[in-house]
């Protein structure tokens, strides 16, 4: 049995002393922990202390114990608040290393993009299907009776060779690609309960060469409404509202007379845009006009009990417009560098 | 259209201020759409001059020019440039004698192409203005030297204004006719239409001649074959004028008016009857008197019959061509084009004026089968005026009498059989119920009596029966349309109709919606590919097998290489990115979504003949018409190329291949909700090792959806692509059908999950997903995910083989898994693996 260490308040005190003294010069987690064992452990001067207390006289326990107990405790604490230091510095040092140069922008995918044509048709059906209307759709290569006899293009008619269809081989079989979206207004007739009023994108198909302001394959929107009591002003009212959401709040809307087989009275519309780069102007930008009753004829649909308005734009033309667009050839050739200035937004 | 302002206010009060735009804008009020303005292109001075003399100084190049002296102003007077009143100038041309008045261009004039006149030295003289030809001056295409004044009967004063003198001040606007209106295919019509835009009093020229009805001539209609039940001509017109003389010139002003109306001057007869088609929209046809044989027959065609058109071609006609002809056969195409062998020629004196009214469906026909588009058939087509063509044929005479020297004759003919246009009811109410303005009574029938119609009104509304020129007013609703333009469509209000309540998109749209946003958002870029491809195109993609699958071929494709619709998306993409490549854009991921065209094979599509417009037809037609459609559903198509993640600090350049078209699978298979299975594949023009089908599970069991690959280096080394493209077609229609519209959602569980990892020996030609499905099958249950994690080959593993490691995760619904029963299930899913692929467990 070794000799009983004396617990004076002189030893703990210089105990408590050489616990703080080595602290101070404790500047990383490592040194901390030995710091910790060394005075604070199970072999460190205050824990022999602690552990000689026991063989103390009863009546002096109680002040040894205090002694020691503030010792420790005091020990404990200067740790503790040194750990949090520590633990801070060496974190600090950390994010310092793992600095990177943010500006050196890094890209783990490509620039992707949505097409500026489509993003119009988007835009145009969330317009009107904002109005209750809805988008209906049809084929491309059609028959030439929704394309053309349904639409009051007799066959005989300068108006049907007018159209510079593509026909589809055998041309016997009477089928083309369709020359417009109007076969969807027949279809939806067709289809659909009344009233009617629905919105046609899609892809239609004119043997023009392409050039800066023609290309044989483009895209229309062309919008159909049936019910009882329609009239030209709430064409124009549907034109004028859908123009404010395209071109802005000034938009506005002035109708020309003009012919078309499927409509009469037959109207060319066109569009002030008021935010237009280099001034405000006029645009013609489509075609419209009363659903000619031989088209309601054709759906089934008595032309006294109900009437009808239709419309149709090119969605090139519109993006052409309205985004200041010169070349057509930049639409349709895919060329990269075009879309992505668009991204997801048109 | 053209219209010559000059002419035009001949009819109709023209304020002498309207500009062309001022003109322009009052037509467009009315539907005629401005096209454009066409002039002589030149100023003066220009001025009568006379030839005093000249000397003809022979060149060293062979040429003979002549030193000219030409008197430019009356004697003592100055010229209309300031300067002395005779000239000397140096011509050219050698037409012309002394004594003759010509058209001197003086310094400072400018002709058509910016040509300007100056004093200029040439062939040792100073040349002090230029005697022009008539081509110089815009007038016509004559090379025959300068333009002597007297052949057009001329003999003004020296110095005189040439330009007003021929009516080289006159300029002319361009309107858009639509189809439905022949009529303005006239002056007449025109300056009808004027009248109705600016209400400025009208002069029609059919009052302006008193028609004579000329006998003897024999007409004969026969026609046994009417198309449509509609007889080949209603009117027959025919007068005779004798003793034209041939060698008159056609005066300046209607020379010039032609021109400015887009018509070039042949010779005097043929330009009065292109001068009064203009002013009546009322075709003529002149034929030389003295070579008809006999009298004229209207009938059909015979089989087999041939005809020399004016045009020097000989035509094989169809029995639907209704010709005129003589009792030798045939003369003239009718309301097309005149045969050769009675043309008016250099001869002819005694000439016979046709003015008929030809059925529009008969000539619309004629003229596409001979592909003979004309001034009369233009007009035929859309309808010409029945009730003018006596008035046109007047007016014929009077001109060959007034200017050709002509004598009418008794001999002609009259036939009239066009039937009378019907009268239409318009109930009171329905225009303003069409038109949505509140006309009064008035404003309706006065503007359907100012646009020509006769209106009655009776207890229930007006009944309106069209003026002969307006063939297209068939019912009320045309009607209502003349009333509102007349009216102004200004007065439309705009009133916005409220639609019933919406669905909104449908979930195919939606999805279409969500699947270009997603594939954008994902790095790849939209494009709208053509879908016009060559057999070898569609032959390269559109099978798997390189079988050839039927197309679809356009009749009249602009590029008759390309003439066939796309089976598939990819060869699009291919050039598409070709082009971008070629403009230095190295790093591709392109998509597009659009339509391939799938015929069956062996089917024929569409139908021989159709129903009828304007009617609803039978549901077994309709049905006829939807199946004669063929199928042509929507694909998602993409394409990769370069690098995929480029070069950048601390990050290698990742080349694009087959990973990233599998990893855009996947991208749509989460904008999509499906979940596709991925298996190895063969594709005739795709890397044998480095392709994938795609399946997807359907009601009715799986079905194969598309592919992904890597183009074989044979094909993008032939195209000059790198070597490594990777493309995926999918059937997005086939997608969204198998796509649930509700999705299946399982409770999440709290307990704690168990990772294990599993790897798993098998031969190398066994395929990862196969293995994982197997290991799936076999853990049952308790497995919530796997994930391959490595494929490793080489040291410790047999010849051949390959380790497949999987990282697990277990968990149960309602307890904590123990160790021991996720064991369990992982080497339960080991076994099954074994069981199928021979797989063992690799320590």
């Amino acid at each position: 049995m070794s000799e009983p260490i004396a617990i004076t308040e002189q030893a703990v005190n210089d105990a408590v002393d050489a616990a703080l003294a080595a602290l101070e010069t404790a500047a990383d987690s490592a040194t901390l922990r030995a710091v910790r064992s060394e005075h604070a452990g199970e072999n460190s001067p205050l824990a022999a202390f602690n552990a000689a207390i026991k063989s103390l006289p009863g009546d002096q326990k109680a002040a040894a114990g205090k002694l020691v107990g503030q010792a420790r405790a005091r020990v404990n604490q200067a740790i503790a608040a040194r750990e949090t230091e520590v633990v801070a510095l060496e974190e600090q040092a950390r994010l310092a290393s793992e600095a990177v140069d943010v500006t050196a922008v890094p890209t783990r995918r490509r620039p992707g993009a949505r097409h500026p044509l489509s993003l119009l048709q988007d835009r145009i059906a969330d317009i009107f299907v904002g109005m209750g209307w809805e988008v209906a759709e049809g084929p491309e290569v059609e028959s030439e009776w929704f394309n053309f006899d349904a639409l009051n293009f007799d066959a005989d008619h300068p108006a049907r060779a007018m159209q510079d269809t593509f026909f589809i081989d055998p041309p016997e079989a009477h089928l083309v690609l369709r020359t417009h979206t109007s076969p969807v207004q027949i279809r939806s007739l067709l289809e659909r309960d009344l009233p009617v009023y629905v919105i046609a994108p899609g892809r239609v198909y004119r043997t023009d060469e392409l050039d800066a302001t023609h290309t044989p394959v483009f895209s229309q929107v062309e919008g159909i409404a049936i019910d009882k009591g329609l009239t030209m002003a709430h064409l124009r009212g549907t034109l004028e509202h859908f123009a404010r959401q395209m071109f802005g709040e000034g938009a506005k809307i002035r109708l020309r007379p003009n012919y078309f087989p499927f409509t009469e009275p037959s109207a060319e519309m066109d569009v002030w845009q008021p935010n237009a780069k280099g001034g405000a102007r006029w645009v013609e930008w489509g075609g419209c006009g009363m659903v000619n009753p031989n088209v309601l004829r054709a759906a089934g649909i008595d032309p006294d009990e109900y009437s009808g308005f239709a419309f149709g734009m090119g969605i090139e033309r519109t993006l052409q417009f309205r985004n200041d667009l010169n070349d057509m050839r930049d639409m349709v050739e895919g060329d990269v560098r075009f879309s992505q200035q668009f991204g997801m937004v048109v | 259209m053209r219209i010559p302002i000059s002419w035009l206010a001949e009819y109709v009060d023209l304020p002498a201020e309207a500009s062309i735009d001022d003109i322009h804008a009052a037509l467009v009020k009315v539907g005629l759409e401005e096209e454009g303005s066409h002039d002589f292109d030149l100023t003066g001075p220009i001025v009568v001059g006379e030839v005093l003399s000249f000397e003809p100084e022979p060149q060293s190049n062979g040429k003979t020019i002549r030193w000219c002296q030409v008197r430019v102003a009356p004697e003592g007077q100055a010229a209309a440039d300031g300067g002395a009143d005779v000239r000397g100038i140096v011509c050219g041309a050698g037409n012309f004698f002394a004594g003759d008045k010509v058209v001197v261009t003086l310094p400072g004039a400018v002709l058509p192409g910016g040509f300007a006149i100056a004093a200029r030295k040439t062939y040792g003289h100073v040349s002090d203005g230029m005697i022009a030809s008539a081509r110089e001056l815009g007038l016509g295409e004559d090379h025959d030297g300068i333009l002597r004044l007297t052949t057009l009967g001329l003999d003004p004063e020296v110095g005189t204004d040439a330009i007003a003198l021929l009516g080289l001040d006159d300029s002319a606007v361009e309107v858009n006719v639509t189809p439905d209106r022949g009529y303005a295919f006239s002056i007449r019509g025109i300056a009808r239409e004027y009248s109705h835009s600016t209400g400025a009093a009208f002069r029609d020229p059919a009052d302006r001649v008193t028609p004579v009805v000329g006998t003897g001539f024999p007409v004969a209609i026969h026609d046994e074959a009417p198309i449509r039940g509609r007889v080949g001509a209603t009117v027959f017109v025919t007068r005779v004028v004798r003793g034209v003389d041939p060698t008159v010139p056609s005066p300046a002003w209607l020379v010039a008016r032609l021109k400015l109306a887009g018509i070039r001057s042949i010779s005097l007869v043929v330009d009065i009857t292109n001068y009064v088609m203009l002013e009546f929209g009322q075709p003529i046809h002149g034929y030389d008197l003295d070579a008809l044989q006999g009298g004229i027959v209207v009938r059909r065609a015979g089989e087999g019959e041939t005809l020399e058109t004016l045009d020097g071609q000989t035509r094989t006609l169809d029995p639907e061509d209704l010709v005129i002809a003589d009792d030798r056969g045939a003369i003239g195409l009718a309301g097309v084009m005149g045969g050769a062998s009675t043309e008016i020629g250099g001869g002819t004196k005694n000439v016979l004026i046709e003015a008929a009214n030809f059925d529009p469906v008969s000539i619309a026909r004629t003229a596409r089968r001979h592909k003979l588009p004309s001034e009369a058939s233009r007009r035929f087509e859309r309808g010409v005026d029945p009730k003018v063509a006596a008035p046109a044929a007047a007016r014929v005479v009077e001109l060959l009498e007034t200017l050709a020297g002509g004598t009418a004759d008794d001999l002609g003919s009259e036939h009239h059989e066009h039937p009378e246009a019907g009268a239409i009811m318009v109930p009171f109410g329905y225009v303003g119920g069409l038109v949505g303005v509140d006309f009064t009574p008035d404003e309706i029938s006065s503007s359907l009596a100012e646009i020509g119609g006769s209106v009655e009104e009776n207890a229930a509304g007006f009944v309106v029966t069209p003026p002969s020129w307006r063939p297209d007013l068939t019912d009320k609703a045309s009607l209502a349309e003349e009333v509102a333009r007349i009216v102004g469509y200004d007065r439309i209000p705009s009133i916005l109709p409220v639609a019933p309540p919406g669905r909104g998109l449908t979930v195919s749209q939606l999805t279409r919606r969500r699947t270009a946003d997603v594939l954008a958002a994902g790095g790849l870029t939209e494009v709208l590919a053509y879908p016009f491809l060559t057999e070898a195109q569609n032959a390269a993609f559109g099978s798997a097998t390189g079988e050839v699958v039927p197309a679809i071929r356009v009749a009249n494709p602009l590029d008759s290489q390309a003439a066939l619709l796309r089976t598939s998306l990819v060869p699009g993409l291919i050039d598409i990115a070709r082009r971008n490549l070629s403009r230095g854009l190295t790093d591709l991921a392109l998509f597009e979504i659009g339509s391939v065209f799938l015929p069956e094979a062996g089917r024929a599509y569409g139908q021989d003949s159709l129903p009828l417009g304007a009617a609803l037809p039978s549901p077994e037609a309709l049905l006829e018409l939807h199946a004669g459609i063929p199928p042509q559903p929507r694909h998602v198509g993409v394409l990769v190329l370069g690098n995929a993640i480029d070069k950048q600090p601390g990050q290698p350049a990742v080349p694009a291949g087959i990973a990233d078209v599998l990893d855009t699978v996947q991208l749509l298979e989460t904008a999509l909700a499906v979940k596709l299975r991925v298996a190895k594949g063969q594709h005739v023009s795709l890397h044998p090792g480095r392709t994938a089908e795609l399946f997807i599970q359907t009601p009715v069991g799986e079905r194969s959806v598309g592919f992904a690959g890597e183009v074989l280096p044979a094909i993008t080394h032939e195209l000059d692509l790198p070597r490594v493209v990777a493309v995926a077609e999918l059937d997005l229609d086939a997608l969204i059908a198998a796509a649930g519209t509700t999705i299946d959602v399982a409770p999440i569980s709290g307990f704690p999950a168990a990772t294990q990892d599993l790897s798993l020996v098998v031969d190398r030609s066994v395929a990862a997903g196969e293995v994982e499905a197997a290991v799936v099958e076999g853990a049952g249950e308790l497995l919530e995910s796997i994930r391959l994690v490595d494929d490793y080959r080489g040291q410790g593993l047999p010849e051949e083989s390959k380790s497949l490691t999987f990282a697990l995760r277990f968990r149960a619904p309602d307890r904590t898994l123990t160790a021991a029963e996720a064991s369990d299930a992982k080497l339960a899913g080991a076994a099954r693996a074994g069981e199928l692929y021979s797989a063992t467990v690799r320590e």
